[in-house]
């Protein structure tokens, strides 16, 4: 009897039980780290299909807002984390890792520019706009370069070299990497990234210190909880924590 | 009879809707916080820039565009129908590729750019290339419909004015444009929208900065960004001034000679 049963199941193409799906919403500056953790989720969960939606904090907050379903959050700024937890979008965030803001030049101009302040003689910088947090946090950084010695007046003198206030950090990267920006603040694992197309870091003095925050969080009523659960955890694994140090971010030692 | 005379109008009727639905509710939608969002920084110095554009990329493709129209037009060569299908690329490639493409034959590491000598000065991020970037895609639009215009006049008035001692270009400017001004009025209100809109172009090859190179089209998006409500009144601020540019065209037209409504 009990096989006449079982058999009736298999022959009616129900699916085994457990989870098939994970959907993950990650802030765009994480996409090569999550693509190349991806690879080893699915080794670890055969048949599971893994989907990424990647693209601005500020963007991926709109869509949450506006009803996107998700099963795994992942912000680079703390103020749009909160914001989805205040609205109870999603349940207790918590730190996942850093990324340090960094200047950097393009290959023409990379051999005399060696401190910030050799920047002054640049004519073509680019910043993110203020509009979205790479903007933001450039904005922090510079009001930060302001309160040192001769602070304002390298201030004013970058800024009046502004050329273009870009809408995405991937859109910064892409003017220096075409070369039509000579400089450009942007998120240090971009920058990176970036070193075989010639673009270069410039060291900034210690008090100069901006990060973003990454957070990660689980959505209200995830649709596949255990497998939330098991991509946070391969975040948190050495693997995982490799994988972001390797990138450029900063991540805690693991407990 | 008067079903298929209602089969047709419904048909109509189900695009037309679908095309002014959306832009009434949006104008709609704006209430109250229209006039506040008004004064926001972002729009005055858009709305500016967005209208000097336009108007000097509408002279430039006139301009040029004409005599290239007339030219094909009067043309029995064979190639003629070839370039006249390459002129049309502009239209079908994604504005963001076009804005590639110029950045290829125009920016920091092109050709041009090595041809005026070490850090060879190049048009991006200024307004010029705002009007570049407007004008290779917008230009498609007049050309065709100028193209059209011109190939549908009768050769026998051209062959007359000739025989009376018209020059060339007397012909141009006294024979075929006054006989074709509708469809030249109409190409060039097309060639105008398609301007005032254009944003990936614009945005890929000059940049977005407010007062140089941020169009009311990137204001919008700059705006989508961080407050939803000021991007939807900066929206009505468009429509209402490309309503505005399309109708100035079309009472002009109206009362040219030769023109109808």
């Amino acid at each position: 009897m009990l096989r006449l049963v079982l058999l009736l199941l298999i022959a009616s193409g129900c699916k085994p039980p457990g989870e098939r799906e994970l959907v993950v919403f990650a802030a765009a500056s994480v996409k090569e780290v999550f693509t190349e953790l991806g690879g080893d989720f699915r080794r670890q969960h055969p048949g599971v299909t893994l989907t990424f939606n990647f693209a601005g904090t500020q963007e991926l907050r709109t869509q949450l807002e506006l009803g996107a379903t998700a099963d795994v959050v992942v912000s680079a700024d703390t103020r749009h984390m909160d914001a989805l937890s205040a609205q109870g979008l999603v349940q207790a965030p918590r730190p996942l890792a850093r990324n340090r803001l960094v200047f950097a030049v393009s290959k023409e101009v990379a051999h005399r520019v060696a401190r910030l302040e050799d920047a002054r003689t640049l004519e073509r910088i680019v910043l993110a706009a203020p509009e979205v947090p790479l903007g933001l946090y450039t904005r922090t950084l510079l009001d930060q370069a302001r309160a040192g010695p001769s602070g304002a007046e390298l201030v004013d003198t970058l800024e009046r070299h502004v050329v273009s206030k870009e809408l995405s950090s991937r859109q910064v990267l892409a003017r220096l990497v075409l070369g039509e920006a000579q400089a450009a603040f942007l998120y240090r694992t971009d920058a990176l990234g970036a070193a075989d197309a010639g673009v270069v870091l410039v060291p900034l003095p210690d008090a100069l210190t901006v990060t973003a925050e990454y957070s990660i969080a689980v959505t209200r009523s995830p649709a596949h909880p255990t497998l939330a659960a098991a991509w946070r955890s391969l975040l948190d694994s050495s693997t995982g924590r490799a994988a972001f140090r390797h990138a450029g971010f900063d991540v805690e030692p693991a407990p | 009879m008067i079903a298929q005379r209602s089969l047709l109008v419904g048909l109509g009727a189900v695009l037309a809707t679908y095309l002014l639905l959306p832009l009434v509710i949006l104008v709609s939608s704006v209430g109250d916080a229209f006039t506040a969002s008004l004064g926001h920084p972002l729009v005055a110095p858009a709305l500016r820039l967005s209208v000097t554009t336009t108007t000097i990329t509408l002279a430039v493709v006139v301009l040029l565009g004409t005599p290239l129209a007339w030219t094909m037009a009067r043309s029995t060569h064979r190639l003629t129908r070839l370039l006249e299908t390459l002129l049309q690329l502009p239209v079908v490639v994604p504005p963001a590729v076009a804005g590639v493409a110029l950045l290829l034959t125009f920016g920091r590491r092109s050709l041009l750019s090595a041809a005026l000598g070490g850090d060879g000065w190049s048009p991006s991020f200024t307004t010029l290339a705002v009007v570049m970037a407007e004008t290779f895609v917008a230009a498609p639009f007049y050309l065709q419909a100028a193209l059209g215009a011109f190939r549908q006049l009768d050769p026998e008035l051209v062959s007359v004015a000739r025989s009376l001692g018209a020059s060339p270009l007397r012909v141009l400017l006294r024979v075929a444009v006054p006989l074709s001004w509708p469809g030249l009025v109409a190409g060039a209100a097309m060639c105008w929208a398609r301007a005032l809109g254009e944003f990936g172009a614009t945005l890929m090859f000059a940049g977005n900065l407010e007062g140089r190179t941020q169009t009311l089209p990137l204001a919008i998006y700059t705006a989508l960004e961080t407050d939803l409500k000021v991007a939807q009144a900066i929206s009505v601020v468009l429509v209402v001034a490309a309503f505005a540019l399309l109708f100035v065209v079309r009472l002009v037209s109206r009362h040219l000679p030769g023109g109808r409504a």
